[in-house]
């Protein structure tokens, strides 16, 4: 299962390689130069933005292309470029860049769907005043999402990790004057603060430990075998190794970002950001970089596995995973915003990833994190232009025969939403998730995850049904009639849909040539492995669920079309569950009466010991220092200001001697110097007798 | 050949109607004719002191020298010392000056 990725170190790196900070680099010196535009100038800024990430765009094929040309050729290519930021003492921090598969495949999905995004926004921004920000935001952040795919330093990586979080901060809270945007970006901000105080000791404890910042350095980075080996060799707490330990510390960063039970309560409120930042950011590629990010640490996780088993890091991962695709995907049942439903499905599907990495290794969850980037922005995109449509309405219950007035976006979106659920064959969705099934199957500790999953993809196809049935089918029950969305809009639409579904087929398990990229294995076309009793077993078992999903959830709300304030079918038949489900297992709640109320029982305590005794202190002080003042004062007053001001007079005086002097009569002048000269004669006259 | 001494007395009684002239003149232009009488006693003992001072072999053309320069400066302080009095008698319709006083620091 965890196939060995050996590698043999590459000295020389291709000029390709070196320029691999340009991809960064182009977005993020066009977000500079927008932030300098007035804000009039909008075409400029979309302009500018679109042709920085094409520009990247370009650079990430032609890396792709190098790095797949040279995997045909039997090199596994992994070329990295180090240099030393700051020097002190005898600690150098190093940053660099690498070029591998796995940095390859993101490079091209996050600039792809972001180029198709920034189209995208381009039409559903267009009325917006604050177009040419909105650009430098974005650009900011594709810059800065490039720069964690490429880094080769934790400390690179964790630099532009804070600046996704930050583009993500003022991008969810681009409508600032919207309270709830400005309250769902503060909160982002924070819960991902949590995770990512972890992520910075696992940072420092791994630097201390291995002496190097750098992820792979022809055999002395801080995920190769030398430093593994010291890492392993040290026992932390709870049978884990220092390597397992500081890979878990690195998770929880990861899952903060990537909205993962507990920390998943940030992303639905970060819905509030205008739709194109919610498929970019937050489905497509920032909360995807947890994912990344332990799929970059893997062999901290990994390291010290026997053939077969696992770790206790890897498991923990594993559970996690399973747990909140379960549980988010339970929460999106109940959900009316169709963004929100969206965006628990995000936090499931992301869960899903975290299974696939725990359970089946690199290749499996960044498999569904490729697919899911694509199926995920298209669905959000589709929902934007939805709303879009029905006059910026968000209330599932509110719409419905869209699929008539807008015939494109139903359709794409459809493409989308069967991709989610992971209908079978056509779709890219079901190769990714049949993949982390698969790995599932054959996981050894437990088989509990595996059937959570099946029960995830259940609830996945439910909500997804109810959503789309909700939406386009029925009659329509909102105010003005919706209209179809501009060519802008819907063309990236369909280039998504076709993305959608093709992508399934470079991962199918006759032809796995996703998994053999990355794992750095020659990729067979082997027809007979989809009859394998296992994997036929498992695939019939995933198809069920899927249709099962979505006929039940077909009967219950297919073209009925509810009134918008008539209970939810569910609810009408388990009022107490659907409670619990719409408000979301009252995890909001949770922290309110737990960390909140503690910080604010805190800063009460901190503002009480303001007032009564570090103000006193201050006070005590302030009044020693006056007196002081006061003292000095006096002296100044009658003793030094006396002897001064009597010097000044003395000058004054003898000033003013001097200048009678100067009658301003030229002859008197020059009587004078006469009278000097003779008198100076005189004395060398009277000298000289002498 | 007429001693030094005959030489310096002249260069020293033209100086003194030079500085005499200068002292006592009220005009500003008898007080520049004072000045410029006073520079060419300076020249004559330049001449006089080149001609006698290194006898018999004189030194090629330093004394002269000097006193060429000396004239050259001379002049040249002549022309401004012309053009502040015109300037002057412009400015105040005079060219006397005791009433030149209103520079004094």
């Amino acid at each position: 299962m965890y196939a060995a990725i050996s590698i043999t170190p590459q000295i020389w790196s291709s000029p390709l390689a070196r320029m691999l900070w340009l991809i960064p680099a182009g977005p993020m010196a066009a977000s500079g130069a927008i932030a300098l535009f007035k804000q009039p100038k909008r075409k400029a800024a979309a302009t500018l933005a679109l042709g920085a990430l094409a520009f990247s765009l370009l650079l990430s094929l032609a890396s792709f292309g190098h790095v797949v040309a040279g995997w045909s050729h039997g090199i596994a290519v992994r070329e990295v470029v180090n240099f030393t930021w700051i020097q002190f003492g005898a600690a150098n921090l190093e940053l660099g860049w690498v070029l591998d598969p796995l940095s390859a495949v993101m490079l091209v999905m996050v600039s792809f769907v972001g180029l198709l995004i920034f189209i995208y926004s381009t039409g559903y921004m267009e009325h917006d005043a604050n177009y040419t920000r909105f650009f430098c935001f974005m650009s900011l952040f594709a810059g800065a999402m490039l720069g964690v795919v490429i880094a080769n330093s934790i400390l690179l990586l964790f630099m532009c990790w804070e600046l996704v979080g930050l583009t993500s901060y003022l991008l969810i809270g681009f409508w600032y004057q919207k309270p709830p945007a400005a309250a769902a970006a503060k909160k982002a901000f924070l819960t991902t603060r949590v995770g990512d105080v972890f992520f910075l000791l696992g940072i420092v404890w791994l630097f201390s430990q291995t002496g190097t910042l750098l992820f792979y350095n022809h055999g002395a980075g801080s995920i190769e075998v030398g430093a593994l080996a010291v890492l392993l060799a040290q026992p932390a707490a709870l049978g884990l190794t220092a390597a397992g330990a500081i890979g878990l510390l690195i998770f929880a960063g990861a899952a903060g970002k990537s909205g993962q039970f507990p920390l998943h309560v940030w992303l639905p409120d970060a819905m509030e950001g205008p739709t194109p930042v919610s498929a970019l950011i937050h489905a497509a590629t920032m909360v995807a970089a947890g994912v990344y990010l332990i799929a970059r640490v893997y062999p901290l996780l990994q390291f010290g596995a026997l053939p077969g088993g696992t770790t206790v890091a890897l498991t923990v991962v594993a559970w996690v995973g399973a747990f909140t695709a379960v549980f988010a995907a339970l929460i999106a049942i109940a959900q009316n915003d169709i963004k929100r439903i969206l965006a628990y499905s995000t936090v499931s599907q992301l869960g899903y990833m975290m299974a696939g990495l725990g359970m089946g290794g690199v290749a499996v969850g960044i498999f569904h994190l490729i697919t899911h980037a694509f199926f995920k922005a298209l669905l959000f995109l589709g929902a934007g232009s939805v709303i879009h449509g029905c006059q910026e309405e968000q209330d599932v219950r509110r719409m419905g025969g869209l699929k008539s007035d807008m015939p494109l976006t139903f359709l794409t979106y459809a493409i989308g939403m069967l991709a989610l659920c992971g209908f079978p064959l056509l779709f890219s969705g079901f190769w990714s998730k049949d993949g982390i099934l698969e790995a599932a199957q054959h996981w050894s500790v437990s088989k509990v995850p595996l059937y959570m999953l099946i029960f995830g993809a259940l609830l996945t196809a439910f909500y997804m049904t109810r959503q789309v049935a909700y939406v386009f089918f029925g009659h329509w029950r909102g105010g003005k009639p919706a209209i179809e969305s501009p060519a802008v809009m819907t063309m990236p639409l369909a280039i998504m849909a076709f993305f959608a579904m093709a992508l399934g087929l470079i991962g199918t398990p006759a032809w796995p040539w996703f998994r053999a990229f990355l794992d750095g294995r020659a990729a067979g076309f082997s027809p007979h492995a989809f009859f394998e009793p296992g994997l036929v077993t498992l695939m019939s078992a995933s198809t069920v669920v899927v249709v099962l999903g979505m006929i039940l959830a077909w009967r219950m709300y297919g073209d009925r079309s509810p009134k918008p304030t008539e209970p939810d079918v569910l609810e009408q038949s388990f009022p107490v569950s659907w409670g619990w489900l719409r408000d979301r297992l009252y995890v909001d709640e949770l922290y309110g009466v737990t960390v909140i109320a503690f910080y604010d029982w805190w800063a009460r305590v901190a503002d009480w010991l303001d007032r009564r005794v570090w103000a006193r202190i201050v006070d005590g002080v302030t009044h020693v220092f006056g007196l002081w003042a006061q003292l000095n004062r006096f002296l100044d007053n009658n003793w030094v200001d006396g002897s001064f001001d009597k010097g000044c007079e003395e000058l004054s005086t003898g000033g003013g001697l001097l200048a009678r002097v100067q009658t301003g009569r030229v002859q008197t002048y020059l009587r004078i110097l006469a009278m000097a000269v003779v008198v100076l004669a005189l004395m060398l006259i009277w000298s000289g007798r002498a | 050949m007429t001693p030094l001494g005959d030489y310096l007395l002249v260069a020293a009684l033209v100086f003194s109607i030079g500085l005499a002239g200068a002292l006592t003149r009220r005009n500003a232009i008898l007080v520049l004719i004072g000045i410029e009488l006073m520079l060419n006693a300076a020249n004559l003992n330049l001449i006089a002191f080149w001609r006698y001072g290194s006898h018999p072999h004189p030194d090629p053309l330093t004394g002269m020298m000097f006193a060429i320069f000396s004239i050259a400066v001379a002049a040249a302080e002549a022309a401004v010392g012309l053009g502040l009095v015109i300037f002057i008698h412009r400015h105040a319709k005079t060219t006397d000056l005791d009433q030149m006083h209103r520079m004094k620091g």
